[in-house]
């Protein structure tokens, strides 16, 4: 894969400010989030912590009620359309249409962030080959498997060639070959100079290929950092009963989560 | 009592099913809110109401009637529609039976004996049958009664047994299809032939009529002493629904013993076998369709053009899709027909076709638009690309009207050559209707799957009413417009403040 040409390197990729998001209660409170360009962020935290709130602020989803948020420097609330150039998002549900071939899909996808037909083809072909779709390129979605799903979804958020790629539990539901083909597409983008911001459940995923990881609950962002930071970090709480330097991601993660239960 | 029911038997069953269809009605009527659901009772009582009134003005005079052969196939016409309907109505609900999982694996997965819940399905559907019926039926019944005497009750009777036999002949045809074409095929066809068969009467009617009499009316013809002199003698068997209906009680015991016989053979055939089929057709649909393009290349496109090409790729592509709007199609074979008869014999009747042409394009309007703004199957997608909302939602309309627009330009053009003004004034009541119809949808747009294309009502019936009352209005406005235009002002006038009260009341605004 051709590395993304950025001349944005020295900036962040991806800034909130003050995020806040009110449905019945809050879902975001006043989160402030920075990845930087090039870098694999992963955000954990428990069921209804705002994680999917906040990934479908970015993705211009939903407006938020109030902060900021700025992609590759791009205020996306003062112009979103060029803000959502510069991104690709991906649903736990991945949605595509049944009745169109994965060929189709892509050049539909092309044909939506205007990507030249000529790169676009070249691309669909490299994508469809790389995630082992190319023999069903033809075929329309409506039999594919959930693992399949998600790769023509993987293929159409990587076929305009996107600074960031904002994904909300891109593997549930994948078969342990599936889910090792979307982590090597992931891996190899954010080696290519891309970055990406992603929810997961599984944190092994998180403790394995984050370069950051932060911990959100009740819409606040509780920690952030390396994994040996968070540890730090989790510290006493986290450890108890474990030596420091062996606690895993979900000792710290546990941890940081009961944290303000507990002093509450 | 219901505590002692033995478990897995088929009164427990039965008990099992009603709890859910009753739940289901509940649900469908209000949605979750006990404030809807009353106001969706007040307003269905208000309908069967004002339905006697209906009932009063056009059967009361004949209630004191003989079984002569008028009164007989007045009665026979009515019934013979209302039994096409139900076999119309009763092969979407089994094709959805089988088609539909839900709680398939939990039945065949028990130890239970899955035949006697199969049993008691089909005669919910027949029962259901009947019961959809009533609401319509009722009124009239009552007023028969009441008018006529208690033999009317009969006709109450007569709707259980058609009922009966409208299910038991559906799935009968369902398994044949389901045998001949296979189950992949199977849904498809038989949601085009539960179409055809809902409207081929009504319209064979009113397209004999044109021929006939070079009116669009049905009763015409179903009066005429020709068509009289040709029908069989009062004795024959052909007459008697009718005349159980009218509460003869040999011919009463002779339609619900062969509608009942006929149920409970379809029952004892198909149930042990249901599960069979129905697990045959959950695999049907993970075949695999090779698409052949007309070129491997990428074309050129603005973003516009994407969405409005994968509208219609999407559309043509479906044709469980196409069947259900195959409906609102198939009402225009009888204004084509009227048009090519007017069209040979130089008639007048033009302007009876502009009314209906505009109905039908916004009919067609709003069920198109729910496809392409509530139906998208990938809304985020769509919201996550680089392209203004405004944009978006322009190529969905877009798509919308090129689709009316092609289905309605050659009826259209062929009006223009023989009466340039009703074509004109049809041009601009189709543009509107369908403009008005795509907006409400527009205004009340709520993310759906495609496949919940038939529950679309569902979700808002303001919706849904505001809809074909503004479809109604414009094609009232475009029938006396084609007579004159200063006359039409009153009726446009209605239509938009049907329009304007619908945005006003519309979600999007109160957002």
């Amino acid at each position: 894969m051709q590395p993304i040409a950025t001349p944005f390197a020295m900036t962040s990729a991806l800034e909130l400010a003050g995020l806040v998001k009110r449905f019945d209660r809050p879902a975001v409170d006043g989160l402030d989030l920075n990845v930087r360009t090039g870098e694999f962020y992963a955000l954990l935290g428990p069921n209804g912590a705002g994680k999917t709130t906040t990934l479908r602020m970015i993705a211009g989803l939903l407006r938020p009620d109030a902060g900021s948020i700025r992609v590759a420097g791009i205020d996306a609330l003062a112009d979103p359309v060029a803000a959502k150039r510069m991104m690709a998002w991906i649903s736990d549900e991945p949605m595509i249409y049944d009745k169109l071939t994965p060929s189709e899909y892509l050049e539909f996808v092309a044909g939506l962030w205007s990507v030249a037909p000529r790169i676009a083809q070249a691309r669909a072909r490299e994508l469809l080959d790389w995630l082992a779709l190319g023999p069903h390129a033809q075929e329309r979605c409506e039999g594919f498997s959930k693992g399949m799903r998600q790769k023509v979804a993987l293929a159409g958020a990587l076929i305009h060639d996107p600074r960031l790629i904002v994904l909300d539990e891109p593997l549930t539901g994948l078969d342990a070959g599936s889910a090792r083909q979307v982590k090597n597409v992931l891996r190899e983008r954010v080696r290519a100079g891309g970055t990406v911001i992603m929810t997961t459940h599984i944190l092994e995923v998180a403790e394995r290929m984050a370069d950051r990881i932060g911990v959100i609950a009740r819409g606040k962002l509780l920690a952030e950092g390396t994994l040996d930071e968070l540890r730090l970090r989790a510290g006493r709480a986290a450890t108890e009963g474990v030596a420091a330097g062996s606690a895993t991601l979900e000792d710290t993660f546990l941890a940081l989560v009961a944290e303000p239960a507990e002093a509450a | 009592m219901i505590a002692r029911l033995q478990p897995g038997g088929a009164i427990w069953f039965a008990r099992h099913e009603w709890r859910l269809a009753w739940r289901d009605w509940v649900g469908m009527m209000g949605g979750g809110k006990p404030k809807r659901l009353r106001r969706a009772i007040v307003a269905m009582t208000i309908f069967i109401v004002f339905m006697h009134f209906v009932a009063y003005w056009m059967v009361g005079g004949i209630a004191a009637g003989a079984a002569d052969k008028p009164t007989l196939v007045a009665i026979t016409v009515s019934l013979l529609l209302s039994w096409l309907l139900m076999i119309s109505q009763a092969m979407e609900t089994v094709t959805r039976a089988f088609y539909a999982r839900s709680d398939l694996d939990l039945i065949l997965a028990s130890p239970a004996a899955a035949e006697k819940i199969f049993a008691v399905r089909i005669a919910a559907v027949a029962a259901s049958m009947a019961l959809m019926a009533l609401p319509l039926a009722a009124p009239f019944i009552d007023i028969l009664i009441a008018r006529g005497g208690w033999r009317w009750l009969g006709a109450y009777a007569v709707v259980a047994a058609m009922g009966a036999a409208a299910t038991a002949l559906a799935i009968a045809l369902c398994v044949a299809l389901f045998r001949i074409i296979g189950p992949k095929r199977t849904r498809f066809v038989a949601q085009v032939v539960a179409a055809l068969i809902g409207a081929a009467f009504v319209i064979g009617l009113q397209v004999a009529a044109i021929q006939s009499y070079g009116t669009i009316s049905r009763t015409t013809l179903l009066q005429s002493q020709t068509l009289l002199a040709r029908l069989p003698d009062l004795g024959s068997p052909i007459w008697w629904p009718a005349r159980a209906a009218l509460g003869e009680g040999a011919a009463l015991f002779a339609v619900l013993a062969i509608s009942l016989i006929l149920l409970a053979m379809t029952i004892a055939v198909v149930a042990p076998r249901f599960g069979e089929y129905a697990i045959t057709a959950a695999g049907a649909d993970t075949g695999v369709t090779v698409q052949r393009s007309r070129s491997s290349s990428f074309r050129r496109t603005s973003p516009r053009r994407a969405l409005r090409t994968k509208e219609w790729m999407l559309l043509r592509r479906d044709p469980w899709l196409v069947s259900q709007t195959l409906m609102q199609m198939l009402y225009l074979i009888p204004p084509a027909v009227l048009l090519w008869r007017s069209f040979n014999d130089g008639g007048s009747a033009y302007r009876l076709l502009v009314p209906v042409l505009v109905m039908a394009a916004g009919q067609l309007a709003g069920g198109l638009a729910w496809l392409a703004i509530s139906g998208e199957d990938a809304p985020d997608l769509v919201a996550s690309a680089p392209i203004p909302q405004a944009s978006i939602i322009g190529a969905k309309i877009e798509a919308v009207l090129g689709v009316v627009a092609a289905v309605f330009a050659p009826l259209v053009a062929a009006l223009a050559v023989a009466a340039p003004w009703q074509a004109l004034v049809t041009a601009a009541g189709i543009l509107v209707a369908a403009a008005a119809a795509t907006s409400i949808q527009l205004w009340f747009r709520s993310q759906a799957r495609r496949s919940q294309f038939r529950r679309r009502q569902v979700s808002s019936r303001f919706a849904t009413f505001a809809e074909a009352f503004s479809s109604i209005g414009w094609a009232a406005t475009a029938a006396v417009a084609a007579s004159s235009l200063a006359l039409a002002i009153a009726p446009g006038i209605l239509a938009a403040a049907v329009v304007g009260g619908t945005w006003l009341m519309s979600p999007r605004r109160a957002a």
